[in-house]
């Protein structure tokens, strides 16, 4: 029972991130159709701009604290350009291509990216520096650390804020009425290519996020550390329903949590055959899983729906 | 107001639109007639730039808008209420009527037009939260023409605003586009329904094949024999 409820807090921590890197694939996908898979590499440039800026400031005197939310600053920046550049400069020349064009293209900007990484910070992993006290608690035979209490508050609030900023607000309603029907959405005179990069501009604001949060969790961070996670969140993105932002919420968070249930007792489910470094196959079951029996994931809408 | 010069519109080699030419003035309804893919809504889409025109001019209150972006057309003052109504299934009600204010920051006259559009249509204030897929044919062209009327257009374009509407839907909705009219709105209507068309306008414009092949005052084509055979049935 202590290590059920264990690995569901780690479970909703990791989640967290992987529902926060979900949205940016959901919301891009809800307006336009494509798939970007260049996002997980805007998550990981977000944690090597965060580790630079956190490694000079801290080497300058700054206190850990100040230093990460700088580095959070500036990552968070620096992705907003990145993920406009992107839709500026590789999706926005093929809007009206056939549907696969811009797919391979976003592969392509995706190994653009993490060469580009390698170049910048290198083939070595790096570690990120702690940016929290390591505090932790005891609640009811489990544990957990200050990062961890941090990740999930600062998701969950951020959530709400985009929550807030899609159904309360007027670019919000722009979007998802653009979501629903580009055309019409025109003719009350809704600019769809501000539309569209508001979509990647927000999507990877919350990708720097999640990229400062992964780094700060796991302490370590590597060129090619968005291949996986970028697979992972598209997972959780496809689970609760591609184009759906409660949808990629509760992926997101679902899919930490089976995978870390899986961690949990996969050794005790196969006789000790398989151990926790497996954790990675539940995310796959999961997606074949959803692909087979229920394509358009938890909250998806029909297909048709898409005007 | 509108004037339309030697317009051409082709899809994929296919003319659409060939080289029609025609005018609406400020405070005039005028009706587009004619059969299923004579053209008419591709008319319109050119005008209101959601097709690229292949020749031809348009120009708006004396601007030349034919080549404008089609976010565009609407802060000149041309709203479209679109064939099959094409309201935001997954917006509100409200959304979907707020919506068509996007262009516009004035809140306070912003409310005030909401209830003017709820007072031409009590229906739409109270199914206000919900979503506008669940309402029903005539209540979604309701909420097609009040998005539209949001906007403060000066101009209004109408796609087949009866097509597929019960007849007591049809009734009602003509009711408040001839109020809208009569308030001096400049209104260029497309009909399927040549009779209705012809009722509710001062001038008409005969098209087939993507051409205009007749125009004149709405009551004497009512009377023209040639329309009576062709579109009045008779």
């Amino acid at each position: 029972m202590d290590i059920f409820l264990q690995q569901i807090i780690n479970g909703l921590v990791q989640g967290s991130i992987y529902a926060l890197v979900a949205l940016g694939y959901t919301m891009v996908y809800g307006i336009m159709g494509l798939i970007n898979f260049a996002h997980g590499e805007v998550v990981m440039i977000g944690t090597l701009v965060s580790i630079t800026v956190v490694g000079l400031l801290i080497g300058a005197g700054m206190p850990a604290g100040l230093a990460g939310l700088c580095g959070l600053v500036v990552a968070v920046l620096v992705c907003m350009g990145l993920g406009w550049s992107l839709e500026r400069v590789a999706y926005r020349p093929l809007r009206g291509a056939p549907r696969l064009t811009p797919l391979i293209t976003a592969i392509g900007m995706s190994i653009v990216l993490q060469n580009l990484a390698m170049i910048l910070w290198g083939r070595n992993y790096l570690t990120f520096p702690p940016l929290l006290p390591k505090v932790s608690f005891e609640l009811a035979g489990t544990h957990f650390t200050l990062v961890q209490v941090a990740i999930v508050a600062i998701s969950a609030a951020t959530m709400g804020g985009l929550l807030l900023l899609i159904y309360r607000t007027k670019l919000g309603m722009a979007m998802r009425a653009t979501a629903q029907n580009p055309a019409v959405a025109s003719l009350m005179g809704i600019n769809a290519n501000r539309v569209i990069a508001a979509a990647f501009v927000i999507g990877s604001a919350l990708g720097a996020l999640a990229g400062v949060m992964v780094g700060s969790y796991y302490e370590i961070a590597h060129y090619q550390m968005g291949f996986m996670l970028g697979l992972k969140a598209f997972t959780a993105a496809v689970l609760g329903g591609i184009g759906n932002l409660a949808g990629a919420m509760l992926g997101g968070v679902l899919l930490g949590i089976i995978e870390a249930l899986g961690a949990g007792y996969i050794g005790d489910l196969t006789g000790g055959f398989l151990g926790s470094h497996y954790q990675d196959i539940f995310a796959f079951v999961v997606l074949i899983g959803v692909l087979m029996f229920k394509p358009s994931g938890l909250f998806g809408e029909k297909a048709g729906d898409r005007a | 107001m509108l004037e339309v010069t030697g317009l051409h519109v082709a899809y994929g080699g296919i003319q659409a639109v060939r080289s029609i030419t025609f005018h609406v003035n400020e405070g005039e309804t005028v009706a587009l007639i004619g059969a299923n893919g004579a053209g008419k809504t591709t008319t319109l889409k050119a005008i209101a730039r959601l097709v690229d025109a292949a020749g031809g001019d348009v120009h708006f209150r004396g601007e030349k808008i034919v080549h404008a972006a089609p976010h565009d057309i609407v802060r000149k003052g041309i709203a479209l209420v679109p064939e099959g109504r094409g309201v935001f299934p997954r917006l509100t009600v409200a959304e979907n009527l707020r919506i068509g204010a996007f262009i516009r920051n004035d809140a306070v006259d912003i409310e005030k037009d909401l209830e003017t559009i709820y007072g031409y249509f009590p229906r739409l204030r109270e199914r206000e939260d919900q979503l506008a897929g669940t309402l029903s044919g005539g209540e979604q062209q309701m909420l097609a023409i009040g998005r539209a009327l949001m906007s403060r257009p000066k101009m209004l374009l109408l796609d087949e605003p009866s097509m597929g509407l019960a007849p007591i839907m049809v009734h009602k909705i003509f009711e408040v586009i001839r109020a809208v009219a009569a308030a001096g709105m400049t209104v260029l209507l497309i009909e399927q329904n040549a009779r209705l068309a012809l009722e509710s306008s001062q001038r008409a414009y005969v098209m087939e094949s993507g051409e205009i092949t007749l125009n004149g005052a709405s009551t004497a084509l009512l009377h023209d024999p040639k329309v009576r055979a062709a579109y009045l049935g008779e």
